[in-house]
């Protein structure tokens, strides 16, 4: 135990200069995310003058073109794009991790270090090669041909098939990377002992294993979810008008049709949604069966 | 049902695990596979479960081929070392887990997780979550929940190792009167010698990827076929001497080993150096002035220290250097009379009997 007398505290029992350690986070969070977010709350009341820029005032003529069969559909796509490449990624992860965290070490840390790399490409290179891989002339399509399975190699990009390839490219590494910690601490006798008991394989992976990383499992999908929500270049690049997702009309209104109060109500609007999902998700999570860490908080506190 | 064990062995890449072990294990017995950590015993164990594939050899039971079927089709209970409970399960839905593959109906399951919790002794839990249960609660579910499935070979992989000592000897007691009551074919890997004793009807003693001895628990006391044994099963001495024609030179002193159990003649290794086990309670630690065995060696020892921890006093006792001989320590348990008349510091004598003396080559 510690027996020095306490320094003169400010919060709660830290020192003055832990205190000013501890604000400096708030700071840069004010300064690098409260105030740009303000500023663009207040540009999204803003009037717009055509053809031009936007004047102080207060308007939400901004939001009142929400209310459009087109804005609908976009954001309807938006969310179909965003859920369907956090679904695939995850129905891709879930094996590969599993697989990854019974590998022996040396081969675990090549694929770790591999998906590492992934991350390090930038969404720009990323999408100009999938369009690439996906093209008529120079793309994957051209095996078909020389393998005489079809006449002619079929342009696959742009497309919804392109757009949710490139987005599970970019999601991947990061549904691997929240999945790993809990498969790999997973007890793997779990697995062993279903399969003791008369349970193949697969099955004891869907009712032992799957049920036991629930947690995991909401988190991947929430980060790829919100991840591939606000992804801009690749629906751009990859995909067709109809498959623009919001961030793309965003980026349209504020670069190219001059809107800034448009694209800022926009900004806005993608934001609250996402949000109350990832709470809505989370909350389902919660609920969801106790998982691995309250079985073994559990037991301990049981034993002390 | 009766498992037969034929030239397994085991490989993982460059290191051989399992070196071509063969067992046969008669119906409704219990044999215990002892052996320090590494030895190959849960290897063994796992490829007789299936969750692991032998490199070699052949596994039947009552002469069907266990080679080609998987973990899931074998119908074996297990218990493993962690116990690997499911965590989001309930009690009653771990135990009946087995059940439900089976499509047995619920109310059928439910009747049957009542019987087994009853006969685990842990009635009135089926609801609970397994997290809410202690440790030695956890063991019984984990029994309960592989014999749930009335298993053809009942397999226990160090299943009393997270237990706390006193609660483990009495679940040891409980797990064979189980296993007696049952009469199932059953495998135990344990490390501990003491519990393997207690469950056992036969030991394999193994190391090294092999098994050293397999026999009854005393006999493997008794007569340990090697030093290894010897010495993993129990206490002894081991005491360096020679062979002197049919006599054996004991650091100086002349000794017929007549009757003692053997694994070495005196015609095959003259003069080489082999060792007598002898146990704690069969050192002789001679009163001063009583008459020595004629046929027994006798020798001067020093007491060291003498540890008395209530229900068993060892007389700790050093035979001291002699030619090119370091100092031997041995161990002698000893009766409380005896103990009053011996002190640190004191020198005294020792015997050694043929009939309570292993003559080990190896």
């Amino acid at each position: 135990m510690n027996t020095t007398p306490a320094p003169a505290t400010t919060l709660q029992g830290f020192s003055r200069s832990e205190s000013v350690a501890m604000a400096w986070p708030m700071i840069m969070l004010a300064v690098f995310f409260v105030i740009p977010f303000g500023t663009m709350l207040t540009i999204s009341f803003f009037e717009r003058v055509p053809g031009g820029f936007f004047e102080p005032g207060f308007t939400l003529e901004s939001y009142a073109r929400f209310i459009d069969p087109f804005f609908f559909k976009s954001l309807g796509m938006t969310m179909m794009i965003a859920a369907s490449a956090s679904v695939i990624c995850l129905a891709l992860a879930v094996p590969f991790t599993w697989s990854l965290s019974r590998m022996r070490h040396h081969s675990r840390v090549f694929w770790l270090v591999a998906l590492l790399s992934i991350l390090s490409l930038s969404e720009v290179i990323i999408g100009f090669s999938w369009s690439l891989l996906l093209s008529r002339s120079t793309g994957i399509g051209n095996i078909l041909v020389w393998l005489g399975i079809e006449n002619r190699a079929p342009k696959l990009s742009p497309g919804l098939g392109a757009v949710l390839t490139g987005l599970c490219y970019l999601g991947f590494p990061y549904a691997v990377l929240v999945l790993f910690p809990q498969l790999s601490r997973l007890d793997p006798t779990l697995h062993e002992a279903a399969r003791m008991l008369g349970a193949s394989p697969r099955r004891a992976f869907m009712n032992v294993v799957l049920p036991n990383i629930a947690k995991a499992l909401v988190a991947a999908f929430i980060m790829v979810f919100v991840f591939t929500l606000g992804a801009y270049l690749i629906p751009q690049l990859l995909g067709k008008p109809q498959q623009w997702t919001l961030p793309v009309l965003i980026a349209d209104q504020a670069l190219f049709q001059s809107n800034l109060p448009f694209a800022a109500a926009m900004s806005i609007f993608l934001l609250g949604v996402s949000l109350s999902l990832v709470v809505c998700v989370g909350w389902l999570g919660r609920t969801a069966p106790h998982d691995q860490d309250d079985a073994h908080d559990d037991a301990r506190s049981e034993e002390a | 049902m009766s498992l037969q064990i034929a030239d397994v062995g085991k490989d993982f890449g460059r290191h051989t695990a399992l070196r071509d072990v063969s067992l046969d294990i008669a119906a409704g017995e219990l044999v215990c596979l002892l052996g320090p950590s590494g030895c190959g015993k849960t290897t063994l164990l796992r490829i007789i479960a299936g969750l692991e594939t032998a490199s070699r050899g052949r596994i039947t039971l009552d002469g069907e081929d266990l080679m080609q079927q998987a973990a899931h089709q074998r119908n074996f209970g297990m218990v493993f070392q962690s116990l690997a409970l499911f965590p989001h399960l309930s009690v009653e839905d771990n135990i009946t887990y087995g059940l439900r593959l089976r499509k047995v109906p619920a109310a059928v399951r439910r009747k049957r997780a009542a019987e087994l919790l009853d006969m685990v002794r842990l009635p009135g839990v089926a609801r609970r979550p397994v997290s809410m249960l202690s440790g030695g609660q956890r063991q019984r579910v984990a029994i309960a929940r592989a014999l749930a499935i009335e298993p053809r070979i009942f397999l226990l992989d160090e299943p009393l190792s997270a237990l706390d000592a006193g609660l483990r000897e009495a679940m040891q007691i409980e797990l064979r009167e189980l296993q007696q009551r049952l009469g199932i074919t059953t495998i135990v890997v344990t490390h501990d010698q003491r519990e393997a004793m207690t469950v056992a009807d036969r030991i394999a003693v193994m190391n090294g990827g092999t098994i050293h001895q397999m026999g009854n628990p005393l006999d493997v006391y008794r007569r340990p076929a090697d030093k290894f044994v010897a010495s993993f099963i129990g206490q002894t001495n081991l005491i360096p001497a020679n062979w002197q024609g049919e006599q054996l030179d004991v650091r100086g002193t002349r000794f017929d080993p007549g009757q003692a159990t053997r694994n070495t003649q005196p015609e095959t290794a003259d003069g080489r150096q082999i060792w007598l086990s002898v146990r704690p309670e069969d050192l002789t630690v001679l009163d001063q002035g009583a008459p020595a065995d004629p046929n027994a060696a006798v020798m001067e020892a020093e007491v060291r220290f003498i540890r008395d921890v209530g229900a068993s006093i060892e007389a700790h006792l050093e035979l001291p250097a002699r030619d090119d001989l370091p100092p031997q320590a041995l161990v002698a348990l000893v009766s409380r009379d005896k103990m009053q008349h011996l002190h640190s510091g004191d020198s005294t004598r020792i015997q050694l009997s043929a009939e309570s003396t292993v003559v080990l080559a190896s």
